[in-house]
């Protein structure tokens, strides 16, 4: 949110760095630049130092605040006020308010006392990516900040008792002050006890945390600190990042996938305002100028000659390709070895086949970062989910020291997953390296949705499933197969991303295997085992439901487009086809779906949240579809769905309310109601603002969004080629049900909503009309379409 | 380049553009402000809105010559983190928000809208909203908090009411 007022010689902190540690009580000349490596310290023994300066690395990665020290992440100033240093970043999602409630709640410090730095290489311990619903458990559970804050107020209390000549067991602590309980007026604030000094302790795996019932900040609905800077425009976006003498960069991406530099000529371009620079790394073309507009005019004219390209899949066939190339990736996640023979014994098979097509991030704003490469030093600017890794990535990328890369998150727009942050990073690294001066680059929209990001991956899952004579599951075989080329770059594989790959490194390799390896260990990371089987792995059902009899294979294989993780990667795309076909064999059951689920159930949590969204609901037990709907005009349905999201990670379920307008195809989604288990709820209302989110994102990508292409190229490349659910639609009314369990570990709570919701509409159609689809999205055609089957079977 | 006059939330500014310049970016990079963003250059999301004579405009297509010397208002100039503007503060109090990177567009739309048709039915407001997106879906919550707004909640930039509160949502009921 601050303004660069100043710039300091490189290496140092940038001034957000150094008011973090000014915050935490630490002045700025106390920071000495070392050689090489940059080191802080501290002439009153700071609180934060880089590998460099401090031994044996033990903890994220090398040059790292150890996760282990508790200065790594907190520090206390003279004036009793904390702060808390994190490497979980704030992308939208509110998990910097929830943070912030956890170290206030922990050190008994009021929501206001607590300053949050996060993502920052020089000061924020590395805890990898913000991602993939684990900001939650990974600090709010017994480690890492949860951790350090408890093990800090458990030092200060024993310092307290030290001073005060007082018992730790006979103190309290409220608004930063230690008090005796029998006497108050004998009492210490944390400022005095280590106001401006290292704690230079350990984090202690034992430390007791503040039970849930003593909790008066977290588990209350806290306002989100960074939104009246939001709402009046005062926030500083990446976008908003200036740094003196900055230019403008824009990229000059190929026409079609595959295609190479032939020739950049310079003088297409010679003598246009903005003392305009061309620069060209292999395959990466990009302008500099002065001034945006400038470099946006220098881009388009800038002639380049690039060689034909290699080509696409066709897209009206790709769920085909995708289920026929050669060699395979193949893996097993269950496997009883008696699918065959118990489906060959049921009463009744079913068999049905699901599609999921490759979506896009489609973020907001497109793309931006800003980037001050001198010399071999490097600071980014950047939207990342990931400082540490792109630390690592970029310092390949620049063929710079990972010790002289700095990386400083800014917010970027809301991304879901890996839009082009990274991708826009690396520009914005190269063209000013390439410039030795300040540069920042900010993506077109086609350029975000065609040559930017990296796509949610597209699905073709078979299912097939045996009924007994009674109706009950006897065996479940899941297929899926699907595609992928990149993905996060991590430390070392900027290939993973289109500017990494046009600049000349490669993509992860894609590494074929068939036939599967029998599983070792059972995993459901990706929601691949159905809710309804044993998930039996060496002897031991770890699943969530009944059925003994189960197998799930996935085959993938190389994508011909970039992919990589989008909002419930995988799970969303595997439960849409688990909770329809559940649907399926409940209505050939002649089963209520919700009771036919509970039948086949074995994980209490699950049980509890199918139940709860039912009664939310007041879902009414019967057989889909509804009995006697008409076939015109408009009808109305309910669809059920629900989840062990990444097998345990978050437990969900969700009731559809839709009317289908049966002579147009048309679907408009009424209510929604949603239960939700994320463990022990941290902010109610940020959790519920994830849910309603969730609720209509997935709304949007089960109804609108696909990526489309031609032999050559991506043809979706803004708003009105790919489709989203603007904010003047009719929304559903949306009920949520939150689930508290304070004794339980804290799970994630980003993904669990969206990734129930094509399944309960598409199951709450089927309800209205008796059509099933099983292709996203349900535009009006495809439920046309499926309606005009439903009629022929008549 | 061609000096040109912009008169930007009550203040003039001499700016030496090429006059073919989109307004957004003199905005964000000459007169250096936060608020209107680029989202998508094509006039289809609404994250560059600014008001210029009352209007919603979309200033990432909109020449920067062709709003020379008009009343330009952007976010900024509706109020301030001190001192919100009622609509920016209905906002505020329904945590309506999530990356905050269209609020821009949404707030301003709104504003323009609703300064043309203070009785707008919530119909009229969606439709009003409809060339707007918000890609984390905060629907439910901005479209609260500009109903909310419509009905006067807010109107010293106070909050809301405990009659406002307790009408707060229809998802309360479930807790």
């Amino acid at each position: 949110m601050s303004k660069h007022s100043e710039v300091l010689p490189k290496p140092t902190l940038t001034d957000d760095a150094a008011a973090a540690l000014g915050r935490a009580g630490f002045s700025r000349r106390s920071f000495l630049v070392g050689a090489g490596a940059l080191i802080v310290s501290f002439s009153m023994k700071g609180a934060l130092q880089t590998a460099a300066a401090q031994g044996p690395f033990e903890g994220g990665t090398a040059g790292s605040p150890p996760l282990n020290q508790l200065d790594s992440w907190i520090a206390i100033a003279a004036d009793g006020g904390v702060t808390a240093f994190t490497g979980k970043a704030e992308l939208g999602q509110g998990i910097s308010t929830a943070q912030i409630q956890l170290v206030a709640e922990e050190l008994c410090v009021p929501f206001h006392r607590v300053n949050l730095t996060y993502c920052d290489t020089a000061i924020t311990p590395d805890q990898g990516i913000t991602s993939g619903s684990q900001s939650h458990p990974t600090n709010f559970n017994q480690k890492n900040l949860a951790q350090a804050a408890a093990t800090a107020r458990e030092a200060l209390f024993e310092l307290a008792s030290k001073r005060l000549s007082v018992p730790a067991d006979q103190l309290i602590a409220a608004d930063g002050v230690i008090s005796a309980k029998s006497d108050p007026s004998k009492k210490v604030g944390y400022g005095e006890l280590v106001g401006g000094k290292k704690f230079e302790i350990k984090l202690d795996p034992n430390v007791k945390r503040k039970p849930a019932s003593e909790w008066t900040v977290l588990g209350t609905p806290a306002r989100r600190p960074d939104l009246p800077a939001l709402v009046t425009g005062q926030f500083e976006f990446v976008h908003n990042v200036r740094l003196p003498g900055m230019l403008h960069g824009r990229v000059v991406r190929p026409p079609v996938v595959g295609a190479t530099v032939v020739n950049v000529d310079e003088s297409s371009v010679q003598g246009l305002p903005g003392a305009v620079k061309v620069v060209v790394k292999k395959n990466f073309v990009g302008v500099v100028a002065e001034k945006p507009w400038q470099a946006i005019q220098a881009a388009s004219k800038l002639k380049v000659t690039w060689s034909a390209g290699t080509g696409l899949p066709s897209h009206a066939d790709f769920y085909n390709y995708l289920r026929t190339q050669q060699p395979t990736r193949d893996t097993l996640l269950v496997s009883s070895k008696d699918v065959d023979e118990k489906l060959a014994q049921a009463a009744t098979v079913l068999k049905a086949t699901y599609y999921y097509p490759n979506q896009m991030h489609g973020s907001m704003g497109t793309s931006c970062a800003v980037a001050d490469v001198q010399g071999d030093k490097a600071t980014l600017y950047s939207p990342t989910q990931g400082v540490w890794p792109v630390r690592g990535s970029a310092s390949i990328l620049l063929g710079l020291k990972p010790e002289n890369v700095h990386v400083i998150f800014r917010r970027g727009s809301g991304c879901y997953g890996l839009n082009a942050a990274d991708t826009v990073t690396y520009d914005a690294a190269l063209l000013s390296q390439a410039l030795g001066k300040p540069v920042r680059v900010q993506l077109t929209r086609k350029e975000e949705m065609a040559w930017g990001e990296n796509y949610g991956f597209a699905f073709v899952m078979d299912e097939r499933a045996g009924l007994d004579a009674q109706g009950n599951i006897v065996s479940w075989d899941h297929e899926s197969w699907s595609a992928n080329l990149g993905n996060r770059p991590g430390y070392t594989t900027p290939g993973n991303v289109i500017t990494g790959t046009l600049a000349g490194f490669s993509p992860e390799p894609f590494m074929a295997r068939s036939p599967a390896p029998e599983p070792r260990a059972y995993t459901n990371n990706s929601n691949g085992v159905p809710s309804y089987v044993a998930g039996n792995v060496g002897g031991k059902a770890q699943g969530s439901g009944t059925v003994k009899s189960e197998r799930s294979l996935t085959h993938n294989i190389p994508s011909p487009l970039f992919t990589a993780p989008l909002r419930s990667p995988a799970r969303l795309q595997n439960t849409f086809a688990h909770e329809c076909f559940m649907d399926e064999l409940a209505a050939r059951a002649k089963a209520d779906p919700v009771a036919f689920r509970l039948r086949h159930l074995s994980d209490e949590r699950l049980i509890d949240v199918v139940k709860e969204a039912a009664a939310l609901a007041n879902w009414e037990a019967r057989p889909s579809p509804k009995p006697q709907s008409r076939r015109t005009g408009i009808a109305s349905g309910r669809g059920f769905s629900c989840v062990a999201y990444e097998g345990e990670n978050g437990w969900a379920a969700m009731v559809a309310e839709v009317e289908v307008n049966q002579d147009t195809g048309k679907v408009a989604v009424k209510r929604i109601f949603f239960s939700n288990d994320s463990g022990p709820i941290s902010n109610p209302d940020g959790l519920r603002n994830q849910i309603e989110g969730g609720a209509l994102q997935g709304m949007s990508r089960a109804m609108l969004e696909e990526v489309t292409w031609d032999d050559q190229k991506v043809t979706s490349v803004d708003w009105e080629s790919y489709h989203t659910l603007p904010l003047g639609f009719d929304v559903p009314e949306i009920k949520v049900k939150l689930i508290n369990r304070p004794d339980e570990n804290a799970t994630g709570a980003g993904e669990t909503a969206i990734t129930l919701v094509a399944a309960a509409i598409g199951n709450a159609i089927f309800d209205a009309t008796g059509a099933r689809i099983r292709q996203v999205p349900f535009t009006p055609e495809r439920v046309k379409a499926a309606l005009s089957q439903t009629l022929s079977r008549v | 380049m061609s000096a040109i006059n912009l008169k930007v939330n009550g203040k003039v500014h001499a700016v030496d553009v090429d006059p073919t310049t989109p307004l957004l970016y003199v905005l964000s990079d000459d007169l250096a402000l936060n608020g209107p963003k680029f989202g998508c250059g094509l006039g289809q999301c609404g994250a560059c809105t600014v008001i210029v004579k009352g209007q919603a405009i979309r200033s990432c297509i909109t020449p920067v010559k062709s709003v020379e010397g008009a009343e330009i208002t952007t976010l900024e100039g509706l109020g301030t983190i001190e001192k919100p503007h009622p609509l920016q503060q209905a906002f505020i109090e329904e945590q309506a928000t999530q990356c905050g990177f269209c609020i821009n567009g949404v707030i301003m739309t709104a504003k323009a809208f609703l300064d043309k048709n203070p009785k707008a039915t919530e119909q009229e407001i969606q439709q009003a909203m409809s060339g707007v997106l918000c890609r984390c879906f905060t629907h439910v919550r901005m479209l609260r908090a500009i109903y909310l707004y419509r009905e006067g909640r807010f109107r010293d930039g106070r909050a809301r009411d405990a009659a406002a509160r307790a009408g707060r949502t229809r998802e309360e009921a479930a807790k």
